[in-house]
């Protein structure tokens, strides 16, 4: 048996809105479930039922109230959940990459820059990076008379391309893709899954999100069914 | 444990009353090296008091500070002698502040305001000082012809982009800011954030800033301390501060935030 690269136990989510009176809302309760290397879990479930909030738990972006998250880096598994904050941004720097559907736009830094810069964080040379980013934007189809310019003023399809190139140019053993396709034509949703299949070849583990169910068929292992974690809602 | 390892600079317990008053209580956080933490909050919420603790500017009513030396010795601040003090500030911090009349000597030239902290560290060639300052210029985006230029006839955001490349021309590890983009033009803002933002990571800083901007501390800032009547009420990742917010009022302090 495998190492598993992710490892979730008992994971529980809520959030309480004190502008609204300290109203409790239930997101996900004891979610458990491992990834291995080279593998690629999506979760299911409908609009709601936590999966994006699984995602940001596991990058450390939200919190999480219960349970423990183990994300492995070399022969160290770390808990996300407990972790000091500079061990999540060494993870993030290292071993996890998240790439949602959209683009928080930095004023000023080239298209190219951005994702080969993405590149560089893998500690590979200049040469490697820009080579990575502009094949990753030709596969991409982000038409070279764009790679200089800062992708502000880009379309949003456009500027989701850019995200997707940026956040696979690194190699990661983890991957969290949220909804990387959504609103992406057939030719570019092609593109991504050819994408994920060579992360997951090259042993990446993958857990994503995606409602087309034309991508989630072809690069899912397995589909964990987010709504059996469901909580009581706000009580 | 490598110095890596090692905190740069730990406040233990950092408490400042002006009489009766509360400046801050209680503050304890390490940073290291290259980490970037941004202290939030609103007027009176004691953060720039604990800036001016953290840069030995005012005695702590109680509490310490320990700041790792070049040497590798972590001491504590407030038992340096006034001599150490001011050649730490001179040469291993900066400080940027908000008004960049605080922070300049405006009735020197721009070139020798960036060759003044040189001339600190002990370099003493004319030439190679002018060279420096040039290039410094050059890097905070200032036409080096304006080098013997006085920072009154700069614009607020030269003015600030000034300030930084006195500050980081002797290669400090540590930066101290105070709201370094607060009363520019929006625009003057973005360029200043973006040029901040590639220097501290292009040189690996640590820095302090304190903002009540959060959109300023989520474009510089790794991790985040709100601060409420003194004390710190949260910390921790800025984006799961950010996106996640526990206490009431950082609930409010984001969800006041206008989405542009």
């Amino acid at each position: 048996m495998t190492q598993h690269s992710v490892i979730l136990e008992g994971v529980s989510k809520s959030f309480t809105l004190h502008l609204r009176d300290g109203l409790r809302i239930g997101v996900v309760d004891n979610v458990s479930f491992a990834v291995s290397p080279g593998e690629c879990v999506v979760l299911g479930g409908p609009s709601g039922a936590g999966k994006s909030s699984i995602l940001k738990m596991i990058y450390g972006n939200y919190r999480c109230e219960a349970g423990r998250i183990l994300v492995r880096d070399g022969e160290d598994l770390v808990d996300v959940a407990t972790a000091e904050p500079r061990r999540v941004l060494a993870l993030r720097a290292s071993v996890m990459g998240y790439v949602s559907q959209f683009l928080r736009v930095i004023p000023r830094v080239s298209t190219l820059d951005i994702v080969a810069g993405a590149a560089q964080s893998d500690g590979v040379g200049e040469c490697e990076a820009w080579s990575r980013a502009e094949r990753l934007l030709t596969l991409l189809n982000v038409p070279e008379r764009l790679w200089s310019l800062p992708p502000a003023t880009f379309s949003g399809g456009e500027q989701q391309r850019v995200n997707i190139a940026r956040g696979l140019a690194a190699e990661r053993p983890v991957l969290l893709l949220d909804e990387p396709t959504a609103s992406l034509d057939a030719a570019n949703r092609a593109v991504v899954v050819r994408l994920i299949e060579e992360k997951k070849a090259a042993g990446a583990a993958v857990i994503g999100i995606f409602h087309d169910e034309d991508v989630r068929d072809r690069v899912a292992d397995r589909i964990v069914d987010v709504t059996r974690f469901a909580t009581e809602k706000a009580a | 444990m490598t110095p890596d390892d090692l905190p740069l600079l730990s406040a233990r317990a950092l408490t400042k009353h002006y009489g009766p008053r509360l400046g801050c209580a209680d503050v304890t956080f390490d940073l290291y090296e290259g980490e970037v933490l941004a202290v939030v909050g609103e007027s009176g919420s004691g953060k720039s008091t604990l800036l001016s603790l953290l840069a030995t500017e005012l005695d702590p009513t109680a509490g310490s500070v320990g700041y790792r030396m070049r040497d590798g010795v972590t001491r504590n601040l407030f038992t340096l002698s006034e001599a150490e003090r001011r050649f730490l500030l001179r040469t291993d911090w900066g400080f940027v502040r908000q008004d960049a009349r605080d922070g300049l000597r405006m009735g020197v030239s721009a070139g020798g305001n960036v060759g003044e902290r040189l001339m600190a560290v002990g370099a003493r060639h004319y030439g190679k000082i002018r060279d420096t300052a040039s290039d410094w210029l050059g890097r905070v985006e200032i036409d080096p012809s304006r080098i013997d230029d006085m920072p009154k006839s700069f614009s607020g955001g030269m003015r600030q982009r000034l300030q930084i490349a006195r500050n980081l021309v002797t290669h400090p590890r540590l930066v101290f800011m105070d709201e370094p983009t607060s009363g520019l033009d929006v625009s003057v803002q973005a360029r200043l954030l973006d040029l901040i933002r590639g220097l501290v990571s292009e040189l690996g800083l640590a820095v302090i800033i304190v903002t009540h901007d959060l959109a300023v501390a989520r474009l510089l800032s790794h991790r985040i301390m709100v601060m409420r009547q003194g004390r710190v009420i949260e910390t921790g990742l800025t984006d799961q501060v950010l996106d996640d917010p526990r206490e009431a009022y950082t609930q409010l302090l984001v969800s006041s935030v206008l989405a542009a």
